[in-house]
């Protein structure tokens, strides 16, 4: 195969990579942005959300279509019921306090990530694809799935954006993040809020995961990387910067998909990893961040 | 702090190693070659507890400066035959180095980012190990060659298939750590570290060159974490990626919070409950990383201050 359509796939992959990556990132920046937390076990909402769409699919057994698009809906559903729970039964009661509250999550982690392991196994499955579509190109085949997956995260992103410059719910998040004292003065039930924040970010994550999951196999451990990539994004992006976070996921996406393909995704990680030390060396607030008040 | 007991600070040091010292003779094997573990792990424990007790910086990447140690020490005795006394020596070497690069770059981060940050770095040296796989033969890891398993020092032979030995050797990097850690948070430096922990912007006020005092505690601390991950290394003869992993990162704050962070002794006895509790889980199930994530949950939520911590501030005030 030629450089030119390499460099298209390579790309196309990367774009693929960005669209998980930008849905995963998001819900960790909003959960960084509106309530103060580090949720370290956000990749494992990630990978929990693979795992219940396995078993979604897997009970329902119909056409592959109708387990998928089941677990599209319940598979977030049941992410953010476990999130809401630990939230109010962890974070709450530790006043999100920023160092108890990554004890806390990282602890977390390890509960979510083992108890799978208990249940569901050491072993990687497939969730079957919705729809088997090739898209012909002059040089290659192309899996009409994947460009689905990236049609549904920019839909998704602009749902996102909708409910949060748009809406009453937006507008009372927007302002928790801004000042939660003065919010909290206004009538605004923050403690809500945050409740309903921290389900919404280990959905969007959720979410991305069941997108994801045809192409990938639901796997005990696979909640590391999105989570490493995310802290990376959110990071270049300004912490708690919402525009910054996407423009970072499609340049981390797009170059950790490409930089994957000609060379090695070892040497990808590695490289997005010493980016986050030159931006925090040279920008430390992020690329779009403001200073902190 | 206002009225210290230098004596009965000293006896329960000197008791606590004399006792180590003792047991080595009532042990049965299993839990002599355990507790030879333990004191390794909790020299890197002391480390870590050095940097997150006393100067109040959460790292979550301290997996990195105990694999410089491992990897220092194991490539040399692996490939050279230089002798084990100066592997071990460039391990620490290794730690030292790598310390003051990270410190440099990520102390120009606080509260958050430095804990994302330090974690960051140690995955990067944990792929670095995996990508490197025809030195470092990745997570299958090395075994040490035959040579490195004794050497000549002023005269004494040591044979470090010697269970005995290796425990004593154990117990001195321990008492050394000890050592250290106790002169450096005792004194002047100590009181200000534990300033900058307690309110960073005004001891920046009083006149102190923060960043420095916190780089020096980042080196001192990951330059015992990796004596610790040396030891390791020329100790058991076997070197691998799994001790770089984020895990071990992990296991270093647990042990600490466990056995009370900002206590002298709240890493060993940290580090001993922790590992036996391991121990016994892993014999009934695969999934024994459960115990460390429900350990963690529990321990942040209605045990913050660990063991010793507590114990301080109940009945022993005078506690180090």
């Amino acid at each position: 195969m030629a450089f030119g359509p390499f460099l298209l796939l390579a790309t196309l992959e990367g774009l693929l990579q960005a669209a998980v990556l930008t849905l995963t990132a998001l819900g960790l920046s909003l959960v960084f942005g509106v309530m103060r937390v580090v949720n370290v076990a956000h990749g494992e909402f990630y990978m929990l959300g693979a795992v219940v769409a396995w078993w979604i699919a897997s009970m329902i057994g119909l056409h592959p279509a109708v387990g998928f698009f089941a677990a599209l809906i319940i598979s977030p559903l049941v992410v953010g019921a476990v999130a809401f729970a630990g939230e109010r039964l962890i974070l709450k009661r530790l006043n999100y306090n920023p160092e108890s509250t990554i004890v806390a999550t990282i602890g977390m982690l390890y509960v979510i990530q083992q108890t799978v392991l208990l249940t569901y196994g050491p072993d990687a499955r497939p969730v079957p694809t919705p729809f088997y579509y090739r898209l012909q190109l002059p040089w290659f085949g192309y899996s009409a799935y994947n460009l689905f997956v990236i049609v549904a995260a920019i839909a998704l992103l602009l749902a996102v954006w909708f409910v949060l410059s748009r809406t009453r719910l937006g507008l009372v998040m927007r302002a928790t993040q801004f000042d939660s004292e003065t919010a909290q003065a206004f009538g605004i039930p923050i403690q809500r809020v945050y409740a309903f924040v921290f389900a919404a970010g280990a959905m969007l994550a959720a979410v991305a995961a069941v997108l994801i999951v045809p192409i990938r196999q639901a796997h005990y451990l696979m909640g590391l990387d999105p989570l490493l990539l995310s802290f990376i994004v959110v990071i270049i992006g300004g912490l708690g910067s919402l525009r910054g976070t996407v423009v970072a996921a499609l340049l981390i996406g797009l170059s950790d998909g490409i930089i994957s393909v000609f060379f090695s995704p070892t040497l990808a990680k590695m490289i997005s990893t010493l980016l986050v030390a030159l931006v925090l060396v040279f920008k430390p607030e992020g690329l779009f961040g403001t200073r902190a008040r | 702090m206002t009225n210290s007991h230098p004596v009965r600070v000293l006896a329960l040091h000197v008791g606590v190693i004399v006792l180590l010292f003792l047991l080595q003779f009532v042990l049965p094997d299993y839990h002599h070659l355990a507790m030879t573990r333990v004191m390794v792990l909790a020299v890197y424990a002391m480390g870590y507890n050095m940097l997150f007790g006393y100067t109040g910086l959460l790292s979550l990447g301290h997996a990195m400066f105990f694999a410089a140690g491992l990897y220092g020490a194991g490539l040399t005795a692996y490939y050279t035959d230089w002798g084990v006394p100066l592997a071990f020596l460039i391990g620490i070497g290794c730690g030292f180095v790598l310390s003051l690069l990270i410190g440099l770059i990520s102390l120009r981060t606080s509260g958050v980012a430095f804990m994302i940050v330090t974690m960051m770095f140690a995955q990067v040296a944990y792929l670095t190990t995996t990508y490197f796989t025809d030195y470092t033969r990745g997570e299958e890891g090395l075994t040490m060659p035959q040579s490195a398993r004794s050497f000549d020092l002023l005269g004494l032979h040591v044979d470090l298939t010697d269970a005995g030995q290796r425990y004593n050797l154990a117990l001195g990097m321990l008492a050394l750590a000890l050592l250290v850690i106790f002169l450096v948070v005792k004194g002047p430096i100590g009181r200000v570290l534990i300033a900058i922990r307690e309110n960073e912007p005004r001891t920046l006020m009083l006149g102190y060159d923060t960043f420095r005092l916190k780089l020096m505690a980042l080196v001192i601390s990951g330059t015992i974490s990796a004596m610790a991950g040396a030891a390791y290394a020329l100790l058991f003869a076997y070197i691998g990626a799994t001790f770089a992993s984020i895990q071990y990162s992990i296991e270093a704050l647990l042990f600490t919070l466990l056995g009370g962070a900002g206590t002298i002794l709240g890493p060993l006895l940290g580090t001993m409950a922790m590992f036996y509790m391991i121990d016994i889980t892993s014999e009934y199930t695969s999934a024994y990383l459960l115990v460390t994530g429900v350990a963690l949950v529990l321990l942040v939520l209605y045990f913050p201050k660990g063991i010793l911590g507590t114990i301080r501030e109940r009945w022993w005030p005078w506690l180090p």
